[in-house]
């Protein structure tokens, strides 16, 4: 067993654990957040990911006492009250899933995406930080697999939402 | 999953004192947790060193090396400027292995460490020479497809997984290390052993020892690039990837190269008899082509995987064509 | 019509927002851990099962297992005969449970504290066209003839001008749906069952549960209001779901079960490898003289399913000889099951890539080949057809494609590394429809709507809400639709496309019931409207467009566009139907390029069970895709006047990939995936 306290969604949050809970199972089985997904429990299809200090991570891979005083952001933290998230927003509008279950994931991990800089595998120049394309996004989010295929609603979705920022970024 | 002690180190001489026999470093975790929910690995203590104070990339001035401390994330190696601009082979190797997710949590030691994905390997109801000494091998009479054709041995035909380790191959990388015996330099290639008769080693490093930074030489002039060719365009392990630099003066004539492969072998494969066939001579075709050969010479492929020594020469030659055509 | 159209899912927010409750979701108070454990040997009996020291884990609360059978109803699935036997079927059939206070406990006391040790005898899990134990099905699912001949296909084949005979193959494939199989079991004080399951149709999943634990129906209450994705895998009760009512039996507690992946693979079936012969015959004009069909498939010791593979063939083309035929053994395997298009998908992977080759030696243009064979009814059964548009569904995608830019030769494009080359490939589903019933209710200003439908993400919560809101007159708005519900009246499985056919026939019937009731309650059951059937022949059809570039180095396969045009009747709703449609395609380019379930002979099971080693579709395998469709006006179908379209995306999607690989590359695969060892060998 371990003593530990992590702030997750801004709540500071103090248990203790089997050494063996996932930060995943922590979320799901001891916190009552179900809305990170356990898809393979393995780091291999993305949908538990959650941002953790603000980066995405797949919290099926990261042990709870490992995330002793770090800052966990899930689903469930998205949205502002009431208001979607532009994301969010952008998946309803897009259609960009159909069960579900893969979508938390998706979410928190572009979410992550479009904060992350630099160059993707897909990125021709190493040297510039290229603009989030459709290929860009599509390399960048290959980390989250949607088993219905709505992948190219899921790239839409997120190409929206890039697009807007870019745009608040450029008009500033 | 085991029960097992966690405790977190708060420097690197605690961490070693703190790894005991039966106790397993613990970095982003991405492959070790894996394994542990697996069965596969049963530590008693897991020591965490992911927040020890390893977590820089230090750049000499322009024209020199760097150092990239063990703990630095995979992503934040494949951001940094430095190592975009002067070894952008190595960019682009880290960038190609696992998703964005994982290369958020793995650092760059836990990522040199990480252990074959051969399926025997990866499933305890299977017998396993890596995982049971004399258990016997069998992928070698198996599901091999994906598997070594390079310096295999009969008792493992694993491959190394990553990326990254292909590049720091290529590029002369050395490994520093601390352990209960001090401290040590270990050069890559040399970091990892072929399997021989000892298949369950995958390094050179003894037990307790710790990788604390990554130090890179300046680059050889030349162009550099690492391409992976895998099943999926993504988000998945190499069938077989080549990172190489080339160097060619105004002659045309080969002055630097670095070659190095992955997917082939239980180590990033350094293709020192392709880069001693090219050093040289004039850059061209013709001339990969021999040095490819000159390299898959060795190659001994089991009878799933001969399409890996097709595709290994086939992507030497496409790779340093699109480097000097 | 002013309420259809694009409608959002009205479960979006709640999905969106991760308040949508899944199976292992449900906060149950005292809920305990199950963890299956599977047998590690393909055939052979249990010897020894000693559960000591696994019950003296601190925190375990029972072992159940065939040392002490739990007591069963009447079991027609073996499959769920968990328990009941030492005898082992298959490697990684469930053999025992552990519960614990806490899923770890659970897994690690199953894994190293329980100890069964096992008599193996030797198993055979080989597929081989020349097989000894081979036979002829008289049924392939769900109820057609195993064997259909017309006519003489030997005469037509020596007569015709141009001939294929052709092997193609396809692998075992895996659902692998993105929600793990769960269920949450817990007994009330009264003796009845509630059960938390991922399921494809609660009422159909009562019934069995019920019956299988010596239940009345009525003692049994099947919840699964959100279900991450089925593709057939769910649309059968799992083992786990009975291993998690005796495992709540046995603790005195509730107990979740949740598979893992790697249990998945072997415990929640999959889609049987094929081997399939086809052969062509046409005459001088390209004219169909003759097509013979069969395909071998396995099934397990425990039962037969028998996929309907060759049954495509009966529908699409116009010959003058048709035979289609299947050939089954029963290996020490998990028994296959439903994925996505069972029968049509790998059968029409066969059928189009030999049409194609037959278009090459003919010298006809495979579009062209196609409308020239377009039949004037059904080609086995002489039943006209409710609606046929597939030659116009050729045309549509031909003109959207650029087809009549296609320079027929194969190998001779080349960009860069790239060898470019297009393929088209046909689908076909057909349109079935089942009994339901449903409720509609006046309430609070508005209307609420019942039937156990499930939602797999298919969007049927939505269509049903457009569908009554329809039939009511009224805006969708003012509907609530409640599924996912063994209480709420009985309805059919989510699966073989006919969801929106089955339960929305309902709908509109209870709909209608209550405008003519005075507007407050109505009530349908659809059984005798259903039990009428049709004189007409009722499937939809598409055609597939596929580009491909194929690295002339490595083999690597990159598919920059897939085309689909579809003649589904009419679309409910086109925003959720594109995405059914491009689902589907989406899942068919996996199965073309990665997807394959390998087994290693000597230990029985599959060898890639996770998702790093069966790979799916990631997102940057997947660039245009784009599915349209050909306005159908149908009055012989249903209310809705749909067909179904949940299945038919995948049909063609293979075949339309492996033609555009052969047009790149002059190398036909016949054998799937195409992947660069393939193409490098």
């Amino acid at each position: 067993m371990a003593e530990i306290t992590l702030r997750v969604n801004g709540v500071e949050r103090s248990l203790s654990l089997d050494t063996r809970v996932s930060l995943l199972d922590l979320l799901r089985e001891h916190l009552g957040l179900t809305g990170s997904k356990k898809g393979c429990d393995h780091g291999q299809c993305g949908a538990c990911t959650v941002l953790i200090d603000g980066r995405r991570a797949n919290a099926c891979l990261a042990l709870a006492v490992a995330c002793d005083g770090l800052e966990i952001t899930t689903v469930e933290g998205l949205a502002d009250g009431e208001e979607l998230h532009p994301l969010q927003a952008a998946f309803v509008e897009c259609d960009a899933f159909q069960c579900g279950y893969c979508t938390p994931g998706q979410l928190c991990s572009a979410a992550g995406m479009l904060r992350e800089p630099g160059p993707s595998a897909v990125t021709g120049d190493l040297t510039e930080d290229p603009a989030l394309t459709a290929e860009e996004i599509r390399e960048r989010m290959s980390g989250n697999l949607c088993r219905c295929g709505a992948y190219v609603n899921i790239v839409a979705a997120v190409h929206r939402v890039a697009a807007e920022r870019a745009r608040e970024v450029a008009g500033r | 999953m085991r029960e097992f002690e966690y405790a977190r180190a708060r420097d690197g001489r605690e961490a070693v004192a703190l790894c005991e026999p039966g106790a397993r470093y613990l970095g982003g975790g991405t492959n070790l947790v894996d394994l542990m929910r697996l069965g596969v690995e049963t530590p008693a203590r897991l020591v965490d060193v992911s927040r020890l104070p390893y977590d820089r990339i230090e750049a000499a001035p322009s024209g020199g090396g760097a150092r990239i401390g063990a703990a630095v994330r995979n992503s934040d190696l494949a951001a940094h400027p430095v190592i975009r601009r002067r070894y952008p082979m190595l960019a682009r190797a880290v960038l190609s292995g696992g998703s964005g997710q994982v290369r958020n949590m793995a650092t760059v030691g836990g990522n040199l460490l990480q252990r074959t994905r051969c399926p025997y390997f990866q499933d305890v109801s299977k017998p396993c020479n890596k995982r049971h000494p004399g258990d016997g091998c069998p992928a070698i009479e198996g599901d091999h497809r994906n598997l070594a054709i390079i310096g295999h041995s009969d008792a493992c035909v694993a491959t190394h997984p990553s990326d990254m380790a292909v590049a720091l191959a290529a590029l002369d990388a050395r490994v520093h290390v601390i352990g209960p015996g001090g401290e040590r330099v270990v050069p890559m290639p040399g970091l990892h052993r072929l399997p021989g008769a000892e298949p369950g080693r995958d390094t050179v490093l003894e037990p307790g020892e710790l990788i604390t930074a990554i130090e890179l030489p300046a680059p050889p002039p030349g162009r550099s690039v690492y391409r992976k060719v895998r099943e999926r365009a993504s988000f998945a392990f190499a069938l077989v990837s080549v990172a190489a630099l080339l160097g060619v003066d105004s002659a045309g004539v080969v002055r630097h190269c670095k070659i190095a492969l992955g997917g082939v072998a239980h180590v990033p494969w350094r293709a020192a008899r392709a880069e001693g066939a090219l050093l040289g001579r004039t850059a061209g075709p013709d001339a990969y082509a021999a040095a490819a050969d000159a390299e898959l010479a060795l190659a001994r492929p089991l009878p799933r995987n001969a399409y890996k020594v097709t595709l290994a020469r086939n992507l030497i030659v496409a790779t340093l064509t699109e480097l000097a055509p | 019509m002013s309420t259809i159209g694009g409608m959002r899912r009205v479960e979006g927010r709640e999905k969106v927002t991760g308040r949508a409750t899944y199976a292992f979701e449900y906060a149950v108070e005292g809920a305990a851990y199950g963890h299956p454990v599977q047998a590690p040997i393909a055939r052979g009996r249990i010897t020894t099962i000693d559960a000591e020291a696994a019950l003296a884990v601190p925190g375990v609360l029972a072992v159940v297992s065939s040392a002490d059978p739990p007591p069963l109803g009447s079991v027609e699935d073996p499959e769920l005969a968990v328990f009941q036997s030492p005898q082992v079927a298959y490697h990684g059939q469930v053999v025992a449970v552990v519960v614990a206070e806490t899923a770890e406990i659970a897994r690690e006391a199953a894994e190293t504290a329980l100890r069964i040790e096992y008599q193996a005898e030797p198993h055979d899990v080989v597929l081989r066209p020349d097989h000894p134990r081979l036979y002829a099905p008289e049924r392939v699912n769900p109820a057609f003839p195993g064997r259909t001949e017309k006519g003489d296909v030997e005469a037509g084949l020596a007569d015709a001008a141009y001939t294929v005979d052709q092997t193609y193959t396809t692998p075992a494939l895996h659902n692998n749906p993105m929600e793990p199989h769960a269920a949450i079991a817990a007994w009330e004080p009264d003796g009845s069952l509630t059960v938390y399951d991922s399921t494809q149709g609660a009422t159909a999943h009562r019934d069995t549960i019920a019956a299988v634990l010596g239940l009345r129906q009525d003692q049994v209450r099947v919840i699964s209001r959100h279900v991450g994705g089925g593709f057939g895998s769910k649309g059968t009760p799992r083992p786990h779901v009975i291993v998690a009512a005796v495992a709540a039996r046995a603790a005195g507690r509730p107990v979740k079960v949740a598979l893992t992946r790697q249990q998945m693979y072997d415990m929640t079936g999959y889609r049987t490898p094929t081997i399939q012969r086809v052969r062509l015959g046409a005459d001088e004009d390209g004219r169909l003289t003759a097509i013979d069909h069969d395909a071998v498939e396995q099934s397990s010791t425990l039962k037969e399913f028998a996929e309907q593979t060759t049954t495509p063939t009966r529908v699409m083309y116009a010959a003058p000889a048709l035979r289609t035929t299947h050939h089954l053994v029963r290996l020490d395997v998990p028994t296959p099951s439903w994925m996505r298009a069972p029968g049509e998908c790998p059968g029409m992977f066969a059928l189009e890539s030999a049409m194609d080759e037959l278009a090459e030696a003919a010298g006809i243009d495979p579009v062209e080949l196609r409308v020239l064979n377009e039949p004037a009814a059904e080609p086995e059964s002489g039943r006209p057809f409710s609606s046929r548009n597939l030659v116009a569904c050729l045309r549509e995608g031909a003109r959207r494609f650029g087809w009549d830019r296609r320079d027929p030769r194969p190998g001779v494009r080349r960009e860069g590394r790239w060898l470019v080359g297009t393929g088209v490939a046909c689908s076909t589903y057909p349109a079935y429809r089942r009994p339901s019933s449903a409720t509609a209710v006046a309430e609070d200003g508005g209307y609420v709507v019942r039937v156990a439908a499930a939602d797999i993400g298919t969007g049927a919560r939505t269509v049903l809400t457009q569908i009554a809101a329809e039939a009511l007159n009224t805006s969708p708005d003012r509907v609530r639709v409640e599924i996912g519900d063994s209480d709420l009246p009985r309805a059919s499985l989510a699966g073989g496309s006919m969801g929106t056919a089955s339960w929305g026939t309902a709908v509109v019937r209870a709909c209608e019931a209550l405008l003519k009731n005075g507007g407050q309650e109505g009530r349908a059951d659809t059984s005798e409207e259903v039990a009428a059937g049709s004189a007409f022949a009722r499937h939809a059809f598409g055609a597939q467009f596929a580009e491909v570039r194929v690295d002339a180095d490595t083999g690597e396969v990159r598919v920059p566009r897939l085309l689909g045009v579809f003649a589904a009747g009419r679309i409910v709703n086109p925003v959720l139907a594109r995405s059914q449609f491009i689902g589907g395609m989406t899942m068919g380019l996996g199965m073309a390029l990665m997807e394959e379930s390998f087994v290693d002979p000597r230990f029985g099971d599959f060898l890639n069970h996770d998702l790093a080693q069966y790979h799916v579709a990631a997102c940057a395998d997947v660039q245009d895709v784009e599915a349209v469709w050909i306005d159908e006006e149908d009055p012989y179908l249903n209310p809705m006047g749909s067909k179904g379209i949940g299945e038919i995306g995948i049909v063609g999607t293979a075949a339309a990939i492996a033609n555009a690989v052969y047009h790149a590359t002059g190398r036909r695969v016949r054998d799937l995936p195409i992947t660069p060892a393939r193409l490098l060998s």
